[in-house]
């Protein structure tokens, strides 16, 4: 008997290994300097921005190394960081309003790899320096927003259909309809019914009072609504800092997880992020005077502070809120020499914002500005974390004349000011606020040494680890060291055709998988010197040694796989990058232990017919 | 080369009530540690704020300290960290720690010395904490009860039941030692401890593998022989592919830097102690829960069964 592989076998092994090659690859050829230009909002990202982009860079005297154009991106790569940061000058200033212009790291795969899909491993931020976020959406917000809107809606339904009632008021989450008689309680009842289905109303018959409670389907979408609407506000948020390649995930039920390479200035970030600040307009109210203090403000008003800390009664009705705000943009008032923000409404925003003018010329409008910030006490020993909303009036303008669609806000302390508000507007507003409970912040050259440590980790235990088994096994040391170098290289390919992310975790699994993928070319080496001590002929120990060996290897790699993906559907952040890597590994490693390894040996011993010596 | 030429077969059995022992003594040790000192958790299970910070020269930390008393900061643990220039900041959750109380600070040690370069930030809220501790404890069962079934179905219970013990007793060992030298547990430490589960009982399942084996081809040996038997013929393989991955464990030890430290550190107990308890707490186990040759073989393998002398 000799041991040989079928040719099938052998091909397939080979197709295996150049497949292996060919997705490795990428990972060795470093990173482009490069400009990311991506649109924001409705701006198109095409060929003749192609030529805008390459005639500013023309005028500028910069060369690009390559220009390429991808789904609402637009990626310009140079050969070095100097071109690529007066690029990112010269764009942002030309595109600045309408695309976002952020310096990234390209990888540089060659074209001809990249027709074959193959990219290197994404990094994770552990290892090129960057910002992680963990927000948690306050839902309890969210849900007593959405009842104040029930109750508001209640009372203009009512209103408009003229049905006299006490009051509307919202006590512990229900929202209490207190009606006059038995007569319009009927009327109000078939009214809300009909109109509000997002609410459960129970009759108190006599009392007339009607009760609504958010029903649990409501509750539901509200809550599934709140984490949409702010995930693709933070999207937004973040693209106006111009960051290239941010993730922004719903993580669980109420979380969302945003991750900011390369992003250094964490402060702005946190701000720009956390800020779940809008804007109201109001009527200032001026039928009834202003309350003293301790006093309760008139039915159909609120008592607001303007930045005096002077009170100022407005009225309870919201003409325009933030999220109906198109766009904003800061500059300096012509006239005064302010700051400003100017301000471009939605259709329905500027239909009703126009109507209220029209009808209220003379009387003066208020911008509310309202921000959610949470803060922590200590209340008898525990930690309370209580929300705080600051409502605060920052500009009373008397209205000379219908609002269009567009106008401008004054009154701001600064253009800093201005500035911030005007992104706040452009990105729309927070369905509910946000707290970031989590925060990881690794600066670049930590990244750097992280990555420098593991390689050189990864390599120092792979050289002692080759040293000894060729010591050892001689011949089948090689071979197993070639198999071991085989599972490195079809790890990485692998995790680089899944895109995993690689982190230093994910790095600790590569060397932990290395350590142990020995494993199995320990067993079958073992077992071919136990065959051999037990009298057979070198061919019949080969043979022995890959069969018996195989059922251990399976059992012993199905319990760590077991617990690799106990790991993977259980861990955080961390942990799960090392759990993938570590299922993979023990797949590849499976594959390279007993079919390249034992391939080695059939090209190497198969080919002799009377095989008398074999160096293990 | 060649070190383990072992010619007859050592009585590991013989000593198993000396061996069980003496695990058993550790074992009762590291629940006593976790008992009395508990685990010195990181701020991954606690919540707070991490901080690390690089000074051009060696770090003052009696300056640091006095800027963070200036911030009104307590109970913040200020240490050097790997070199005297690199500077590891630690704040417990106190009543206003939230995320922007790190730019603050950074804020005021840059003042205090512009060279402050900020190398990484960590802030995990409570309830975070709280839920990583809790899914930790839940992957760690889950993991366990994996492993049980696969084994019971492969093998037979009291396989399945002896191995986890021993796999159990490396992970309370190994958290018995990090509560004990107050080494801190991290959300990497649980990996590797998480790891090490997996790990650990791929030793026994080398062993019980070869037992199957023996007990099919030696039909006259009795239980202990076997056993003993299985383990001497395994032990090679079991020293040497420790050994490897020691080395690789080692290399991310020395090179791997701080984040990898204590995760290496968790890799080297476990491999140690899997080692010994793979062969002196699992094989015992089995032998006292009563196996027998009929555990192993189902009556429809009967005829493939190698019966070469």
């Amino acid at each position: 008997m000799r041991n040989r592989f079928p040719l099938w076998k052998n091909l397939m092994v080979a197709a295996v290994l150049i497949l292996g090659i060919i997705y490795a690859l990428p990972n060795f050829f470093g990173e482009d300097p490069s400009v990311q230009v991506s649109a924001v909002r409705a701006a198109k990202v095409d060929d003749s921005l192609k030529v805008q982009v390459q005639g500013l860079l023309n005028a500028a005297g910069l060369k690009a190394k390559a220009v390429e154009m991808a789904d609402k991106r637009m990626l310009i790569r140079f050969s070095d960081t100097e071109s690529q940061l007066k690029a990112s000058d010269v764009l942002n200033e030309k595109l600045g309003d309408t695309y976002t212009v952020a310096l990234n790291l390209a990888p540089s795969t060659p074209s001809w790899l990249r027709a074959f899909g193959a990219k290197p491993m994404y990094l994770g931020l552990d290892l090129r320096g960057g910002v992680h976020f963990l927000l948690q959406v306050d839902m309890d917000a969210a849900i007593k927003q959405a009842e104040d809107r029930y109750a508001e809606d209640a009372r203009s339904l009512l209103r408009e259909n003229k049905i006299r009632y006490q009051s509307v008021e919202k006590q512990n989450g229900v929202i209490q309809v207190r009606l006059p008689d038995s007569n319009t309680l009927m009327q109000a009842q078939a009214l809300l019914r009909r109109e509000l289905r997002g609410l459960q109303i129970d009759v108190k018959e006599g009392e007339n009072l009607l009760e609504g409670r958010l029903s649990d389907v409501e509750r539901r979408e509200i809550k599934r609504f709140a984490v949409a609407q702010n995930t693709t506000t933070l999207r937004n948020r973040v693209n106006e800092l111009g960051v290239a390649e941010p993730v922004i995930q719903q993580q669980g039920e109420d979380r969302i997880v945003v991750q900011l390479p390369g992003v250094q200035d964490t402060a702005r970030a946190k701000e720009i992020l956390g800020a779940t600040a809008t804007l109201e307009f109001r009527l200032v109210d001026n039928e009834h005077p202003v309350p003293a203090e301790g006093e309760k403000p008139p039915l159909g008003s609120h008592l607001y502070r303007d930045r005096q800390n002077r009170p100022v009664l407005l009225e309870r009705k919201i003409i325009v809120t933030g999220d109906q705000v198109v766009d904003a943009a800061s500059g300096i008032d012509q006239q005064s020499g302010q700051p400003a923000v100017y301000v471009t409404l939605n259709s329905v925003g500027a239909k009703k914002m126009g109507d209220t003018t029209r009808e209220n010329i003379g009387r003066a409008m208020a911008v509310v500005y309202i921000e959610n910030k949470s803060e922590t006490k200590e209340v008898n020993g525990q930690k309370v974390t209580t929300k705080k909303k600051v409502e605060e009036v920052i500009n009373i303008a008397t209205i000379r004349d219908r609002f269009s669609k567009r106008f401008q806000i004054t009154g701001l302390d600064s253009t800093e000011e201005a500035r911030n508000l005007a992104l706040l507007l452009r990105a729309g507003a927070l369905a509910a606020p946000v707290d970031i409970v989590e925060e990881r912040t690794v600066g670049p050259s930590m990244g750097k040494e992280n990555i420098d440590r593991g390689i050189k980790s990864n390599g120092y235990g792979f050289m002692a680890i080759a040293v000894f088994m060729i010591l050892y096994y001689r011949m089948f040391g090689v071979f197993s060291i070639l198999a071991l170098g085989a599972n490195v290289l079809l790890l990485v390919a692998v995790l680089s055709l899944l895109q995993a992310t690689l982190t230093l975790p994910g790095l600790a699994g590569i060397a932990l998988t290395v350590g142990m993928a020995i494993d199995a070319n320990v067993l079958i080496n073992e077992r071919i010197r136990e065959e051999l001590r037990a009298g057979s002929t070198p061919h019949a120990a080969i043979h022995a040694g890959y069969e018996r060996a195989f059922a251990t290897i399976l059992d012993s790699n199905v319990t760590t796989f077991v617990a690799g993906v106990a790991l993977f559907l259980l861990g955080a952040g961390p942990v799960r990058g090392f759990a993938l890597v570590l299922c993979i590994g023990i797949l590849t490693s499976m594959f390279s232990a007993v079919l390249v390894s034992r391939a080695l040996v059939n090209f190497t011993y198969g080919r002799q017919r009377k095989l008398v010596k074999i160096a293990v | 080369m060649e070190f383990f030429k072992i010619k007859r077969d050592i009585p590991f059995m013989r000593y198993g009530r000396l061996t069980t022992s003496i695990s058993l003594v550790t074992f009762i040790l590291a629940v006593l540690a976790l008992g009395f000192k508990g685990l010195n958790l990181g701020i991954d299970f606690t919540g707070g704020i991490l901080m690390e910070v690089r000074y051009a020269q060696p770090a003052d930390l009696e300056a640091i300290r006095k800027t963070l008393e200036e911030q009104r900061i307590a109970e913040a643990a200020v240490q050097n960290f790997g070199t005297s220039r690199d500077v590891l900041i630690r704040l417990p959750l106190q009543k206003d720690t939230g995320a922007t109380q790190s730019d603050q600070i950074f804020s005021a040690l840059k003042a205090q010395d512009g060279t402050a370069e900020l190398k990484r930030v960590e802030f995990v809220g409570p309830q975070v904490g709280k839920e990583m501790y809790e899914s930790g404890g839940l992957a760690l069962m889950l993991v366990a009860a994996g492993i049980m079934a696969y084994l019971a179905m492969r093998f037979a219970w009291r396989f399945a039941v002896a191995a986890m013990i021993a796999n159990m007793h490396d992970i309370v060992i190994i958290l018995g030692m990090f509560a004990f030298f107050e080494w801190e547990f991290t959300l990497s430490v649980l990996a590797g401890v998480l790891a090490i589960l997996g790990y650990s009982v791929n030793e026994s399942v080398v062993v019980f593998d070869r037992v199957r084996e023996n007990f099919r081809k030696m039909r006259k040996a009795a239980v202990t022989e076997v056993i003993d038997n299985a383990i001497t013929a395994t032990m090679s393989r079991t020293i040497i592919t420790h050994s490897m991955t020691q080395l690789m464990v080692l290399a991310m030890f020395f090179f791997g830097g701080d984040a990898l430290h204590n995760f290496a550190l968790a890799l080297t107990i476990g491999i140690v102690f899997g080692i010994y308890s793979s062969v002196l707490v699992a094989c015992p186990v089995v032998l006292a829960l009563g196996v027998s040759r009929a555990d192993l073989l189902l009556p429809e393998k009967e005829g493939l069964v190698d019966n070469r002398p």
